[in-house]
């Protein structure tokens, strides 16, 4: 039996102002049973207990929220849930393969692109959707990518460069950023 | 990875010439999977069964009488299961001893549009929303004072009666030197008034509390907090039970910036209702309740007055500033010190006058923001010696490099500086900038600006007066070969989890992997006060670093036993301990702790540290000493559009004297994230605040509470920046390391305004440098007027008789000359050292304490 049914189905008992679905999320069937105007974000922190996905500014102002629906970057925060039953949503819990970090995780963690690590869910699953239409990325592309997620921490430069580190990776090439960026620049004589 | 050392640490000497286990090395944080996999642990992600949601009930009015609180709409809601109104928790709290003005909730008085009048629980949030909502509160209004000039107009109604006189919360004035005669030695006296608008720190993280009752009067509270000892505090005067029943457990902070190191009222709240209740209670406050919170950067108003000789040396100076501090006292006491207490530590001034006020405003209150009080005094500094470059002939590097303070010496105000690199750090700016080749002859609407900084390794004294350790740091090893460490820390994103872990690490020759930590808890771990003052570095590090030592020193007595070797032979590096003389008879860490546990019991160890001694003893002294000081200099270039005011930072070149990276990558991430902040607080930010039209009841409220207007910079606003890190190792700190969480936010605002002016020749003496004031500036030159943007007056305000403190140049003791006020006796160590403090307290050596 589908698990739809197994929730709503007839004489359900689900009050009015509530909603009885199936997320698919990260590949798993989550049935919840919601406040019909809760948004993608409070339900998949709230009902589904997934709290990578965070909470900024309660307007789609910040990024902090961002998952991906059908591989497109969505502010969750703005995102009625009704209107994504049945469709394949993607968190930061999702991102690695098995045990292993996703090149963009490897990368934000080695390049300390993650400080507080607060913008960080929000901002991988943008940059993730980037790369999956972008193998190569140039700065540009990746700045406006990016340019709806507010990051307090890092100044932002060494996330462009742990995004461009991560699409090498991904495309099996060596390149990595300059080592000035590990190091600190070499002081000039 | 892992080097062998050629000798034991102890006897390593010159730390530059040893090679470190790990220290020096980019690693991941110890946190970095956590943070990528979304498995941090915030305040918000603390979930328990039956949780009940809190909302508070916001006032509407900047200033006003309660005259009734009618929840009785909201009681008859369903779902709603209890509230608390400001008479159920009388006592009240704050940070400072000095100012404990704030309650849970308000009682009788409401001072701010968004202070808290009561609270509200219901079994979801929405409910405990709709309730809050429901509650009716009756007000009668009073006056309200919504700036500097207004409270020192309106004396009465007070904000609060504890206030210095009237609505001004602190005078302060401190005169170390002949200051006058100073003046009368200068060739250049130049006079300015500046502004720098307040701002809000803005960490993505809302703030969140979770508290639990375990019994009827226990209770566990997790919040997104940088001080959870000093949260322990405030509960257990609020709650009133002991504080051996309350627990504070720091979640990783989502950001912070100063803004979670007050303890917060609805902490208070959620512990009180969960005791009311009997069921986990649970408050996440939205951005615009953030905004209401705030405790972020003081307005401040700044007339300064330096007298310059003809080589650019300085005389004298004399500061005024006003802090437009907000409604309750918060920090701000040791903010008004710090807009003037750094003033000496750069460069060499002999006599220096030191003014200072802040008022009680009806707006949220104003606290620490990163750089705490010396943003502001720093960016007036930093211009003014750019225009009396100008006016000398002086190149404004060079004038800077005339001025510097000496290492080892002791400052007019009573500073003791240690390592400075400041020529370093400014020497490696003016290079890679090209500055000597490009400074003053780049195309007109092209400039570069040079400012320079100083700020605290860590304040030199606790919030609160006592003689415990600042940080302590307790180790606890067995057979399984893993290192346990405790430690009261909070890692709030600047990696302090990874300094204790990597200090550990490199004392004990092990795998950061083979260490757990567990932080920031206040039953389970040794109090260390917060991440607050640039302090973890240095104080945890060196707690960390004496309670490894020791479990090292244990380890090596048992194995020595065992090898029949030398203790002092023995070398702890890649998970091995061996005779230095012969490597292969090394066994590995664990059965080398094995001896050890066989040899003396269940093994543990601790390391405390509290801070030299300062040697100011004038009251006020207290802020501003620090072990030590980090340097840094910047240069930034910008491109200025002549027609439109609107600028673009190119580039920032950003030296800092960092002592020692302890972690190259993540101390890297320290600056590169000052100079991001600086540069928002240069460009844009402003917690700002209107009257609401007269139609609309005139009242004060918060300009933009959201963050779609509260405007900081995104991506696409960053410049390029090239970090040049000086490494000056120094001696007070663990293995040479100095701050760089705050310093390198300093010079970014001053070197903006210097670069507009190196750019069309406009200045502009306020922050933050919108578009529109260089515009104006550019107006005004084109017709013939003066090119300068910036407040015309400084407000008229008698500091009262000032501190006369002579300067250790003049052989003053560091007290004050005329004081009036009875000292307060107490007892510090000399040095940071357990064993020199307690020869200091048989001593009873003397000191005062700042801030009364």
């Amino acid at each position: 039996m589908p698990a739809e049914k197994r929730i709503k189905g007839d004489g359900s008992g689900i009050p009015d102002g509530m909603t009885g679905a199936v997320l698919k999320v990260n590949g798993d069937d989550y049935p919840v049973v919601f406040p019909t105007n809760h948004t993608l974000l409070e339900v998949l922190r709230e009902e589904c207990k997934l709290t990578g996905t965070k909470h900024g500014c309660e307007l789609g102002e910040c990024g902090a929220c961002a998952v991906l629906v059908d591989g497109q970057p969505v502010l969750s925060c703005l995102q009625i849930t009704t209107d994504v039953v049945g469709k394949s949503i993607e968190t930061v819990e999702g991102l690695q393969h098995g045990n292993d970090l996703h090149p963009l995780q490897e990368t934000f963690a080695d390049l300390g692109a993650a400080q507080c690590g607060y913008c960080t869910p929000g901002i991988l699953m943008v940059a993730e959707a980037l790369l999956e239409k972008e193998a190569d990325p140039d700065d540009e592309q990746i700045t406006a990518a990016l340019s709806g997620n507010i990051c307090r921490c890092t100044g932002y430069n060494r996330i462009v460069e742990a995004v461009k580190w991560a699409a090498a990776k991904k495309r099996g090439d060596d390149w990595r950023p300059d080592e000035e960026l590990f190091m600190g620049t070499e002081i000039p004589k | 990875m892992a080097k062998a050392l050629s000798k034991p640490p102890e006897e390593q000497g010159d730390a530059t010439e040893t090679e470190f286990n790990l220290v020096g090395k980019p690693f991941r944080r110890v946190d970095g999977r956590a943070k990528v996999t979304g498995q941090t642990r915030f305040a918000d992600d603390v979930h328990f069964p039956r949780t009940v949601y809190v909302k508070l009930v916001r006032s509407t009015v900047p200033h006003a009488r309660i005259r009734d609180i009618d929840l009785s709409a909201a009681l008859a809601m369903d779902g709603v299961l209890g509230t608390l109104v400001g008479a159920e928790m009388p006592d009240s709290f704050g940070i400072m001893p000095v100012s404990e003005d704030e309650h849970a909730l308000a009682i009788d008085t409401v001072r701010f549009v968004g202070d808290s009048v009561a609270a509200v629980a219901a079994v979801t949030e929405d409910i405990a929303h709709a309730a809050a909502l429901a509650v009716k509160v009756e007000y009668e209004p009073l006056p309200t004072i919504a700036s500097v000039a207004e409270a020192l107009a309106t004396p009465e109604p007070q904000i609060h009666d504890y206030a210095d006189e009237g609505n001004i919360h602190k005078k302060v004035s401190l005169k170390f030197g002949e200051v006058e005669a100073g003046f009368e030695e200068a060739d250049l006296i130049l006079e300015d008034n500046f502004f720098y608008e307040g701002s809000n720190h803005l960490a993505l993280e809302q703030h969140s509390s979770v508290a639990v009752a375990e019994d009827d009067d226990r209770v566990t509270v997790y919040s997104s907090t940088q001080c959870p000892h000093y949260v322990h505090r405030a509960l257990t005067k609020t709650l009133g039970i002991p504080s051996s029943r309350i627990r504070v457990i720091a979640c990783s902070n989502g950001g912070a910036f100063g803004g979670k190191s007050d303890p917060f009222n609805h902490e208070a709240v959620v512990a009180k209702l969960a005791l009311k209740l009997g069921r986990p209670v649970k408050i996440t406050l939205t951005r615009e309740e953030v905004f209401y919170c705030h405790r972020g950067r003081h307005p401040v108003q700044m007339n300064l007055k330096t007298g310059f000789r003809q080589d650019g040396t300085m005389a004298s100076q004399h500061l005024r500033t006003t802090l437009d501090g907000g409604a309750f006292g918060s920090y701000g006491v040791a903010s008004t010190f710090y807009t003037g207490a750094l003033q000496t530590t750069t460069y060499k001034l002999p006599n220096y006058w030191f003014e200072s006020a802040r008022a009680f405003t009806n707006k949220p209150p104003c606290g620490p923001k990163r750089g705490h009080g010396t943003p502001q005094p720093r960016f007036a500094y930093e211009v003014q010696l750019d225009k009396a470059a100008h006016e000398l002939g002086i190149d404004p590097a060079e004038l800077r490099l005339r001025n510097l303070v000496e290492p080892n010496t002791i400052t007019a105000n009573w500073l003791r500086i240690g390592t400075i690199g400041l020529k370093e750090c400014i020497d490696a700016v003016v290079k890679g900038s090209g500055w000597k080749a490009r400074y003053g002859k780049l195309p007109e609407g092209r400039g570069l600006g040079i400012a320079c900084s100083a700020y605290m390794t860590g304040a030199g004294l606790p919030i609160y007066w006592n003689h415990m350790p600042q940080s302590g740091v307790q180790i606890k090893l067995d057979r399984s070969g893993n290192v346990a460490v405790f430690c009261g820390e909070t890692e709030i994103g600047q990696g302090s989890d990874s300094v204790l872990a990597v200090v550990v690490a490199e004392v004990l020759g092990i795998d950061i992997r083979d260490i757990r930590l567990c932080v920031g808890d206040t039953d389970l771990t040794p109090v260390d006060l917060g991440s607050y003052s640039s302090r973890v570095t240095l104080m945890v590090g060196q707690a960390a670093k004496q309670a490894a030592e020791r479990a090292r020193d244990k380890i090596s007595n048992a194995v020595s036993e065992h090898m029949e070797v030398p203790a002092e032979s023995l070398v702890f590096t890649g998970g091995r301990v061996f005779p230095a003389h012969d490597p292969d008879k090394g066994i590995a860490f664990n059965e080398a702790v094995i001896i050890a546990e066989s040899r003396f019991g269940t093994l543990g160890t601790t390391g405390s540290y509290i801070p030299p001694r300062s040697p100011g003893r004038f009251r006020g002294a207290g802020v501003g000493p620090s072990p030590t000081y980090s340097y840094s200099a910047a240069v930034l270039e910008v491109e200025v559009d002549p027609k439109t005011g609107l600028y673009d930072v190119d580039k920032v070149w950003i030296a800092h004297d960092i002592g020692r990276a302890l972690n190259p990558v993540l101390a890297l991430g320290q600056i590169e994230g000052s100079v991001y902040m600086g540069l928002g607080e240069a460009m844009m930010e402003e917690q700002a605040f209107r009257r609401l039209p007269k139609h609309l009841s005139s009242s004060l409220v918060h300009k933009f509470p959201s963050m779609l207007e509260y405007k900081s910079p995104g991506f696409h606003d960053m410049p390029e920046m090239t970090c040049y890190m000086i490494e000056t190792d120094d001696e007070r700190g663990p293995y040479g390391a100095k701050e760089a969480g705050q310093g390198p936010l300093l010079p970014i605002t001053p070197a903006l305004a210097n670069a507009i002016f190196d750019a069309v020749g406009v200045r502009v003496d306020q922050v933050p440098i919108h578009p529109d004031l260089v515009l104006k500036g550019l107006h005004a030159q084109a017709t013939g007027h003066e090119a300068r943007v910036g407040p015309a007056e400084f407000p008229d305000i008698d500091f009262g008789e000032p501190l006369i403190v002579h300067t250790p140049e003049q052989g003053g003791d560091g007290r004050a000359a005329n004081d009036p006020k009875a000292k307060r006796k107490s007892l510090r160590s000399s040095s940071g050292t357990m064993k020199e403090r307690d020869e200091a307290l048989k001593e009873h050596s003397s000191a005062t304490l700042t801030t009364d």
